[in-house]
C-alpha cells in the first residue's frame, strides 16, 4: 500500500467523526449555542490563535508545566535514587510511597487552595505532588533492575563507590528513569489542565476552558481541547522520543 | 514492616507537632484527632459509604461501557491491517486529550450528576485498554494463529480458543491501567462536576466550609482505596490469570 493510502485512509476516521459531528448539530441533538458546527469551531481556533489568546494561555500553562515537572524530576530522580540505594531510606519511604500514589493528585486540589491560596504557586506545587510519585516510583525500580552483575564486576575492577554509581547504576537505571519521566510529563499535563480549573489562575488552557463554560462559549471551548490535544501529543512524541533516541537507545539499552 | 511503621508513626507525630504549633490555622491544618473524629463520624452516620459507593459505581459503569468499546476495537485493529489505519490517527489524536478537559463541555451538555462523571470515566479510561487489547492481539505468536488456522479453525473458534487467551494478559494490563486512570478522572471529574454523592465531592464541599478534617478524612479514604485495588484487587486477578497460566515472566512487587 503506497504512502498516499495510508495516509487517506488515516483520514477516514477524522471525516467520518466529523460528519456525525455535523450531522448532530443539523439535527439539533444540543441547541446550537452548546453544540457549535465545525466551521464555528475552527474559525474561534483561527481568531484565538491570530489576536494571541490562545498562545498567552499555552505559554502560561507550559510554564506551569515546566516549573511543576522540574521540581518534580528534580526531587522524584534524587528520592528514587537513595531509595533504590539506601536500604533503611526505602524502608522508611516505601510505605509512604505506596499510599501516596494511587490517590489521584487532583483530590489534593482544595486542600491546596487551602493552605497556598489561588494563583501559581499552588498550581505549580500541586502538579509537581502529582507527578514526582511516578517518577520515584520509577527511579527505584531502575536502580533495583540494574544487574548486580555489572555492579560486581566494576568492583572487582576496582572501581571506587562513586564512579560504580556514576558509571553503572546511574546509566543502568536510566532507562527506567526516562520512563518515569515520560510518564510523570504525561500525568502532569493531565492534572494541570483541571488544577487550573480549580485554581481560578489568571490565564492558561484550563482556565480558558473553564471561564468560556460561564459564557457558553462551547466554541472557544472545543478549540482549546483541540490545542490541549495538539500541545499533549508534541510533548510525548518530539521532547520524550528525542531524548530516548539521543541516551539510551543510542547507547544499545533499548531497540528504537 | 517495622522501619516502615515507624516512619509513618515519626510522620504523623510531625503533623501532629506542626498541627499544634499554630504555624497554620487549626482550621486549615487540624491535628489527627480531629480528622479521626471526622472520619469516625463519617463512618457512623454512613455518609462515606454512600459517597464510596457513589464513586465505586461511576468507576465500574464507565469501566464497563468502555470494555465494551476498546474490546471490540482493539481486536479490529490487532487482527486487521485496515482498521488500524483507519483507526491509529484518531486514536493518536484523541488519547493525549485529558478528559477532565472535557468536562466542563460534558456539563453544558449532560447537565450535572451522572450521565456527565460517567462519560468522563469512559473517555478517561477507553484509550488505554483501547491501546492495550490492540497492541496484545498485534504481538499474538503468529505461529499460534497459524498452527489453528491449519487445524482448520477459523472465524470464533480461532477467535475463542487462540485469540482471546493469548491477548488476555495485557488486556487484564489495560484493565489495571484503565482503573487508574478512571480513578483519577471520576476524582477530578466529582470536584468539577459537583454531583449529588461521591468522594470528590465531599472533598469539594468541604472546602466551602473550611472543612479541612473532613477533607483529610476523605483523602485518606481515597488513599486506601487507590491501595486496596492497585494492591488486592488486581494482584488476585493476575494471580488467577496471567500468573497461573505462566504467561507473566518473573514476579512483581
Amino acid at each position: 500500500m503506497s504512502r498516499l493510502s495510508g495516509i487517506l485512509l488515516g483520514c477516514v476516521a477524522f471525516v467520518v467523526l466529523a460528519l456525525a459531528w455535523q450531522a448532530a448539530y443539523w439535527a439539533g441533538v444540543f441547541p446550537p449555542r452548546l453544540f457549535p458546527s465545525l466551521a464555528t469551531v475552527a474559525d474561534t481556533l483561527g481568531r484565538l490563535t491570530i489576536n494571541g489568546t490562545m498562545l498567552v494561555s499555552a505559554a502560561a500553562t507550559l510554564f506551569r508545566l515546566l516549573f511543576g515537572f522540574l521540581l518534580a524530576g528534580v526531587v522524584g530522580v534524587v528520592v528514587g535514587l537513595l531509595m533504590g540505594r539506601v536500604q533503611w531510606i526505602e524502608d522508611a519511604l516505601l510505605p509512604i510511597v505506596s499510599f501516596m500514589y494511587p490517590i489521584p493528585g487532583i483530590a489534593y486540589a482544595p486542600l491546596f487552595v487551602l493552605w497556598f491560596g489561588l494563583g501559581d504557586l499552588p498550581a505549580i506545587l500541586l502538579v509537581a505532588v502529582a507527578t514526582s510519585f511516578t517518577v520515584i516510583i520509577n527511579t527505584w525500580k531502575g536502580v533495583k533492575a540494574v544487574n548486580p552483575i555489572w555492579i560486581r564486576s566494576a568492583h572487582a575492577m576496582g572501581a571506587s563507590e562513586r564512579s560504580i554509581f556514576a558509571k553503572v547504576i546511574l546509566p543502568g537505571a536510566l532507562p527506567y528513569v526516562l520512563t518515569g519521566l515520560r510518564l510523570g510529563l504525561a500525568s502532569a499535563w493531565r492534572i494541570l489542565v483541571a488544577v487550573e480549573m480549580l485554581m481560578s489562575v489568571t490565564q492558561g488552557l484550563g482556565w480558558l476552558i473553564f471561564g468560556s463554560q460561564q459564557f457558553l462559549n462551547t466554541d472557544v471551548m472545543l478549540a482549546t481541547i483541540a490545542v490541549i490535544g495538539i500541545v499533549g501529543m508534541l510533548l510525548e512524541r518530539q521532547v520524550f522520543l528525542r531524548l530516548e533516541q539521543a541516551t539510551i537507545v543510542r547507547w544499545g539499552m533499548m531497540s528504537a | 514492616m517495622l522501619r516502615g511503621a515507624i516512619t509513618i508513626a515519626l510522620l504523623l507525630a510531625a503533623w501532629e507537632y506542626f498541627a499544634r504549633s499554630g504555624i497554620f490555622s487549626r482550621a486549615i491544618t487540624p491535628p489527627l484527632e480531629t480528622i479521626a473524629v471526622a472520619l469516625v463520624s463519617m463512618i457512623a452516620d454512613g455518609s462515606i459509604f454512600r459517597h464510596t459507593l457513589a464513586t465505586m459505581l461511576r468507576v465500574a459503569i464507565g469501566l464497563a461501557i468502555a470494555l465494551a468499546i476498546a474490546i471490540p476495537l482493539g481486536m479490529l485493529m490487532g487482527r486487521y491491517a485496515l482498521w488500524e489505519r483507519i483507526l491509529r490517527p484518531a486514536v493518536a489524536v484523541l488519547m493525549p486529550i485529558p478528559s477532565l478537559a472535557w468536562v466542563p463541555l460534558v456539563v453544558l451538555w449532560f447537565g450535572i450528576g451522572n450521565v456527565a462523571t460517567v462519560l468522563i470515566v469512559v473517555y478517561a479510561s477507553t484509550f488505554s485498554l483501547l491501546y492495550n487489547v490492540w497492541m496484545g492481539v498485534k504481538t499474538i505468536n503468529p505461529i499460534w494463529v497459524r498452527a489453528a488456522q491449519v487445524m482448520n479453525a477459523h472465524g470464533w473458534r480461532l477467535f475463542r480458543h487462540v485469540i482471546w487467551p493469548a491477548a488476555l494478559p495485557s488486556i487484564i494490563t489495560g484493565i489495571r491501567l484503565a482503573f487508574g486512570r478512571a480513578w483519577i478522572a471520576v476524582i477530578g471529574g466529582e470536584l468539577l462536576a459537583s454531583p449529588q454523592w461521591g468522594l470528590g465531592k465531599l472533598i469539594f464541599d468541604a472546602k466551602e466550609f473550611l472543612n479541612a478534617d473532613t477533607m483529610l478524612a476523605a483523602l485518606f479514604v481515597i488513599g486506601v482505596l487507590g491501595l486496596f485495588f492497585e494492591r488486592v484487587v488486581f494482584q488476585l486477578l493476575e494471580r488467577a490469570t496471567v500468573n497461573r497460566w505462566g504467561m507473566a515472566s518473573g514476579a512483581r512487587r
